[in-house]
């Protein structure tokens, strides 16, 4: 059993990464990942956002929404706006956090702290999760998997973008040019990693 | 990134649906000097989901207009009553009540159309542009002004759209609007297509080395192809371009 909280923890965080395989998340992705330092900070964000708000997701399809739920009958319409009602809460409890621990991240992260909301890739994890229909230990895995797979992906592209300032890129593609050719370069390269099946490499 | 338009209002004897100089701005120009996706960042990710045939990003421009527009209009006008603390809860609320509205709207009207996007209809409550304009505009705005601002950045990110659409369209399939009424074929290896490259005679027989690339059907093409257009767009706008 534990080997399927790994294998599925692998596979969100590398072979279906959230962000270069099904490219959600990208706003924040590519704004906030010009210097390492805010990139790290954002992406300890997501984490934490994602893996607090997919348990509670969870709980709340399956005890109150489902058809043997609390209410008897099936409620699913209304995950939608349930789920991003609790994603909006989290984004909000992270956001004053944030402020009273860090004021000078809170500042550098600016209007994308509360667009964490809106990250497609928070939104889409609660709904993958009610589609593959996950149990709440998978989806715990899965919430901490595709959160890693986030964070790494952005800070790659954050030191990436550091080193490539010192390059002789032509004036127009500088910044968020290059920030597009290089996120298609590594889904490109990620694409490589399709159809790797985590338990055959065990 | 995100330049965030602030602009106070000064005069406060404006009448209410004016529409001068100032408001004509606001629709051009999230159209070049401030587009949602090329400059300001914001709604990526549907950029990428939905482009691959130039239907749906047609039917989504639409429906991020109209969602946009109103979101606008409802925050500005509840601008003064909304708790700070809870605004993006609010906001949610709004924008996920439009799309909804949108939803069943589409549904009804064009099941069709409706059976082939309703997951990507659902996503743009998480499109960022929304939110972003909700934030950077709506909350300090009147609500006339909000409205052309929803509706020029819902024109501007619907340009970008559907240009990247007609290309990965037109050179992953050889077709353009695939699935609508005007569908063309453009070109591709059999009799129904405006070029035929398998033919034996005439125009095709030019073109029978092509072979449609693959690659611009995968979400990648659409990344270097954005990169392109703001690669153009700032060689005509200079001062565009990143000092970092």
């Amino acid at each position: 059993m534990e080997g399927s909280f790994v294998n599925i923890f692998i596979k969100a965080a590398f072979i279906e990464n959230l962000v270069l395989m099904y490219f959600l998340g990208m706003c924040s992705y590519l704004a906030v990942s010009k210097s390492i330092k805010t990139a790290f900070g954002l992406g300890l964000a997501v984490i934490f956002v994602l893996a607090v708000t997919m348990p509670i997701n969870w709980l709340i399809h399956e005890h109150l929404l489902s058809e043997n739920g609390l209410f008897g009958r099936d409620l699913t319409f209304l995950k939608l706006i349930l789920f991003i009602a609790v994603i909006a809460s989290m984004v909000q409890l992270v956001e004053m956090v944030v402020e009273k621990v860090s004021p000078a991240l809170y500042n550098a992260l600016g209007i994308f702290l509360p667009l964490i909301t809106v990250n497609c890739a928070i939104l889409s994890g609660s709904l993958f999760m009610v589609t593959r229909e996950y149990t709440l230990g998978e989806t715990i895995a899965f919430g901490l998997g595709g959160g890693f797979g986030w964070f790494i992906a952005i800070v790659a592209l954050a030191a990436i973008r550091e080193k490539i300032r010192y390059s002789n890129v032509p004036a127009p593609l500088r910044g968020l040019g290059m920030a597009f050719l290089i996120t298609g370069l590594m889904g490109v390269a990620f694409l490589g990693l399709m159809g790797i099946d985590p338990a055959a490499l065990q | 990134m995100a330049d965030v338009l602030e602009t106070k209002v000064a005069e406060p004897k404006e009448p209410v649906l004016a529409f001068g100089k100032k408001e004509k701005k606001l629709l051009t120009d999230p159209l070049s000097e401030n587009n949602p996706i090329t400059v300001q960042v914001l709604g990526i990710c549907s950029a990428l989901a939905v482009t691959s045939l130039v239907l749906p990003s047609f039917v989504i421009s639409i429906a991020v207009i109209f969602v946009c527009a109103f979101s606008n209009l409802f925050t500005s006008l509840l601008r003064h009553y909304i708790p700070n603390q809870v605004r993006m809860i609010v906001q949610l609320v709004i924008i996920a009540t439009l799309v909804s509205v949108v939803d069943y709207v589409l549904k009804a009207f064009s099941y069709e159309v409706w059976k082939q996007l309703s997951v990507f209809i659902g996503l743009i409550v998480t499109n960022c542009i929304i939110m972003g304009r909700l934030e950077a505009f709506a909350l300090a705005n009147k609500p006339w002004k909000s409205f052309l601002d929803g509706v020029g950045n819902g024109l501007g990110y619907g340009l970008i759209l559907i240009g990247v659409a007609v290309i990965r369209e037109l050179f992953g399939k050889g077709t353009l609007f695939a699935g609508s009424p005007i569908e063309m074929s453009i070109i591709g290896p059999s009799a129904s297509y405006w070029i035929n490259t398998a033919a034996e005679s005439g125009i095709g027989t030019w073109f029978s080395w092509y072979a449609n690339n693959n690659l611009f059907v995968l979400p990648p093409a659409a990344m270097f192809i954005i990169a392109i257009f703001i690669w153009i767009h700032r060689t005509w706008r200079p001062h565009l371009v990143d000092v970092s």
